[in-house]
């Protein structure tokens, strides 16, 4: 039998599970469907289905809290949230446009489950860092509950946070709680172009440093969307306050150049460019997402450029680096070198044909101390494996 | 004697003492291994005084080498373990076991890199939260979560309890600030998770150990994240003639869009004890009291200083004053800050607790509050870190008084179910340790703590690491682990399918 099963509640949920844990059957999980190509494929015979699971249980604006249950879909959070003038500070990302999918698709559990942060992770927090509790049902097909609804806890072990980019290997969500913030007032962009990469890192170490609070910093290096390079920082907030930061950031990054200042709504845009990685959308050549300390971003980028064809781009201050490999090879060795090289971090396979996601270690390969205690966590909450098994490593 | 029972010692461990102790010295040269009881006496308890055990042996390693020695010759042996850093836990989180090893980190004490470009601190568990900031401080720089104890308490036991601070609305709790860690696990395997880079694949183990109460490892190293000290701050002192009007007075705030750096309040009896002990100018006839402090730049705090001043006015402000000045800032914070020490004047003893509600569940609590405080005859006193739901409790009590600690766990037990009653959960900041155990099963199911004590199954699988804290129950991983499962036809029939 090869079956979607789609169940309408938390009960039905459990039930599922239960069933599957006796048939150690797998089980793959999705919301709808929108991250099957990232990761591991999973090769499981049936579908849990969660988009049934959609609704809002409570959401108070006054408590910066919000209920929703798992497979709620993430626009139709952010379109209420924003009818109260507030937002989810993290600002999810969506990769539809870069893995040549419609844009606007992905639920909240997906969004949790795979960690989605965007530019403003740097000031913000990551998803993780927004979860206040969890419902869920282990790999065992047990309901349990986690956390709490407000956002001082620390009642029992941080499990929710622990959910978040577990890619649905360690139990299926089903209610989540997310704390949500005021939207803020006004947002301007600090341009400064013609920047080298080196330079531009300096730069955004420096504005990150100051006390400009600065909410997003990226770089655009010559060739990516334009000729010239670009380096953007964000200011967010009262519209007087977003003015004397620009003044601050003038003063403080002189030496750079002179900057030329870009609106709300133009600044809005770039921002979900960037974002949502749209400067490699629609092509089929492998893309890396890498992860390492922010000063040390450029120095890597330039040691790969001397060995591979590629063009990427910075965001996170520099610690981001969204990174395309021309040539159509994927490179993972040389690559996972230079990152160890630049201080350490990780570097994630995000596009690539599913044969090449399943022989390739999509996630950075882990210590064999910290494998094994991995491992160990799976098996506690889903001793059969029959959860996404495969999606995250061959063994998890 | 007190209410909370710890697990009964194994004999034959303390049978085996002389044999540990040179087991011991032979991994810890020279001081690092204290057996002698009246130099063992400081380590009897930490912030829960109420709590004393002497440990069967301190060590105090100086290497990550020697913890791994310590913690692995423990593991095989089925030696206890209780780590220990500052001993500032206010929830017994450090109190030793009579057949268990007391490990303190105090040695770890030294700051290892100072990154400003990548705004990350490297540091041993022992230096102390603000030992942090001053190593920082002269170019600008802090770390932002302040627990109130920062002076002493060090950054690993942040790391355990995952502490707080005044500030942490704004700039949020040591999860997330913490970067990376090292840690050690009982087997004495040596685990790095996160480093100067954002957010890790795999399972965010760094989240799991940040507030695990000392349960899973032992931290070795700490990475944090500092920021840039705001340019200026500023606060107003804002008093209500109903804690219902403080209560509106905070929602709209928040509402407003505002996320003030610190938003504290305290009720009558705290503000009297308070002003008693330090004269901060604060009012008497009021019931609560707020103080907003705004910071950030000089054009934006300015801003948001009037427009607070106008939702205070909206919301029946008797009394209200805005900081001119650093110091008239700084008194304004005196009271407040002095809040328990001012409490402990008028008492001869008082219990803290530490549950988080609702904002909007103000009002009630205290009512409630007030009349626990005539059922089990105590006075309370309450801070409450209004923007974040945070509320400080302060029971008073007296120990000589033959039954009055016993009153005063009773009526922390109810304040805190009452949290969980509406909402809320039994610790914000403080933990859970041996204090709140027993009321765990008020918030959670029997499943959601198996759940939990098999993630320790994951780290810990004999429960040698502090047993006896967080779990009321403790079963073994065995048990645990068993899955009752039943093959047969799909249970589910009502499940749609494709």
């Amino acid at each position: 039998m090869d079956a979607t099963l789609k169940p309408r509640d938390t009960r039905e949920t459990c039930e599922a599970v239960k069933w599957a844990a006796a048939e150690y059957t797998p089980l793959e999980i999705i919301g709808q469907g929108s991250k099957r190509a990232l990761g591991r494929p999973v090769q499981a015979a049936h579908v849990l289905d969660l988009s049934d699971l959609n609704g809002v249980e409570v959401y108070e604006p006054a408590e910066l809290v919000l209920t929703v249950k798992a497979g709620t879909p993430i626009k139709d959070v952010e379109a209420l949230v924003a009818e109260s003038g507030q937002e989810l500070s993290f600002e999810p990302m969506d990769y539809g446009p870069l893995l040549g999918e419609a844009p606007g698709r992905g639920t909240v559990g997906g969004i949790l489950a795979a960690n989605l942060s965007g530019p403003r992770r740097i000031k913000a927090g990551a998803a993780r860092d927004h979860i206040l509790g969890m419902e869920a049902v282990s790999g065992r097909g047990e309901i349990f509950n986690s956390g709490g609804r407000v956002v001082k806890n620390v009642t029992g072990y941080d499990l929710p946070r622990a959910l978040c980019s577990s890619w649905g290997t360690l139990a299926v969500a089903t209610t989540v709680t997310l704390k949500v913030n005021p939207k803020p007032e006004t947002s301007a962009s600090f341009l400064l172009a013609g920047l080298s990469d080196e330079d531009a890192v300096k730069a955004m170490c420096a504005a990150m440093g100051s006390s400009a609070e600065v909410s997003a910093a990226a770089h655009l290096p010559a060739g990516i969307e334009g000729g010239e390079s670009r380096t953007l920082l964000r200011l967010e907030g009262f519209a007087t306050s977003v003015d004397y930061r620009f003044d601050t950031l003038k003063k403080l990054l002189a030496p750079f150049g002179s900057p030329e200042r870009i609106a709300n709504d133009a600044s809005a845009a770039t921002w979900a460019r960037i974002r949502d990685v749209q400067p490699f959308a629609g092509g089929r050549t492998p893309v890396w997402r890498i992860s390492v300390s922010p000063a040390s971003g450029a120095q890597l980028v330039s040691q790969l450029r001397d060995k591979l064809d590629l063009e990427a781009f910075y965001d996170w201050s520099g610690g981001l680096i969204w990174l395309n490999c021309l040539d159509g090879e994927v490179h993972d060795v040389p690559i996972r070198a230079a990152v160890a090289d630049c201080g350490g971090g990780h570097a994630t396979l995000v596009r690539a044909d599913a044969p090449v996601r399943a022989s390739v270690p999509v996630f950075q390969p882990q210590p064999d101390a910290l494998a094994a205690l991995a491992r160990r966590v799976k098996e506690q909450f889903d001793p059969h494996g029959i959860l996404n098994p495969g999606r995250m490593a061959s063994n998890v | 004697m007190t209410a909370i029972a710890m697990p009964a010692p194994d004999g034959s461990v303390i049978a085996r003492r002389a044999e540990i102790v040179k087991a011991l010295q032979a991994i810890v040269p020279g001081e690092g291994v204290i057996h002698d009881e009246t130099e063992m006496r400081p380590y009897e308890t930490d912030g829960l005084t109420a709590y004393r055990q002497l440990p069967l042996i301190v060590v105090l390693p100086e290497t990550v080498d020697q913890v791994s020695r310590v913690l692995r010759y423990c593991h095989d042996n089925d030696v206890k373990v209780v780590p220990r850093g500052a001993g500032t836990s206010l929830s017994g989180g450090a109190l030793p076991l009579a057949d268990g090893v007391l490990l303190s980190m105090m040695k770890f004490n030294r700051v290892l890199d100072i990154d400003y470009p990548n705004r990350a601190v490297v540091v041993q568990p022992g230096v102390t939260n603000l030992g942090i900031t001053r190593a920082v401080e002269h170019e600008g720089f802090y770390y932002a979560p302040d627990p109130s104890s920062q002076i002493a308490c060090s950054i690993g036991g942040n790391i355990a309890e995952n502490s707080g601070g005044v500030h942490c609305l704004k700039y949020g709790l040591t999860t997330n600030n913490v970067l990376g860690l090292e840690m050690v696990l009982i087997t004495g395997e040596v685990i790095r998770l996160g480093g100067k880079h954002l957010d890790s694949e795999g399972y965010d183990l760094l989240g799991v150990m940040t507030g695990s109460e000392g349960l899973l490892g032992v931290v070795t190293e700490v990475t944090v994240r500092i920021l840039q000290k705001p340019e200026t701050a500023r606060a107003l002192l804002i008093g209500f003639p109903t804690s219902e009007d403080g209560g509106r007075c905070v929602a709209d705030i928040i509402g407003a869009g505002i996320i003030p750096g610190g938003m504290e309040m305290m009720d009558k009896p705290a503000i009297h004890a308070a002003e008693d002990f330090v004269h901060a100018g604060y009012p008497r006839d009021v019931e609560a009291l707020l103080i907003v402090e705004l910071d950030g730049p000089e054009a934006e705090v300015d801003y948001l200083i009037g427009r607070v001043e106008a939702i205070a006015k909206d919301n029946k402000a008797s009394h209200l004053r805005i900081s001119e000045s650093e110091e008239e800032r700084m008194t304004f914070w005196a009271g407040r800050k002095a809040a328990f020490p001012a409490v402990g004047r008028i008492s001869p003893d008082y219990l803290c607790m530490d549950g988080t509600i609702p904002r909007k569940e103000l009002p009630t609590v205290l009512a409630r509050m007030r009349e626990l405080s005539d059922k089990h005859g105590l006075r309370v006193a309450n801070v409450f870190h209004a923007g974040d739901g945070n509320l400080h409790p302060l029971i008073l009590y007296d120990a000589n008084k033959p039954g009055e600690l016993d009153a005063a766990e009773a009526f922390g037990a109810d304040i805190l179910r009452l949290c969980v009653e509406v909402g809320g959960v039994l610790t914000g900041e403080h933990g859970v340790g041996i204090e709140k155990r027993d009321l765990m099963t008020d918030m959670f199911s029997e499943d959601d703590l198996k759940q939990q004590q098999r993630v320790k199954c994951a780290f810990d699988d004999k429960h040698l690491l502090n047993p006896g804290k967080v779990f009321p129950v403790l079963h073994r991983c065995a048990e645990l682990g068993k899955m009752h499962v039943h093959k047969g036809q799909l249970p589910f029939p009502d499940i749609p399918r494709f």
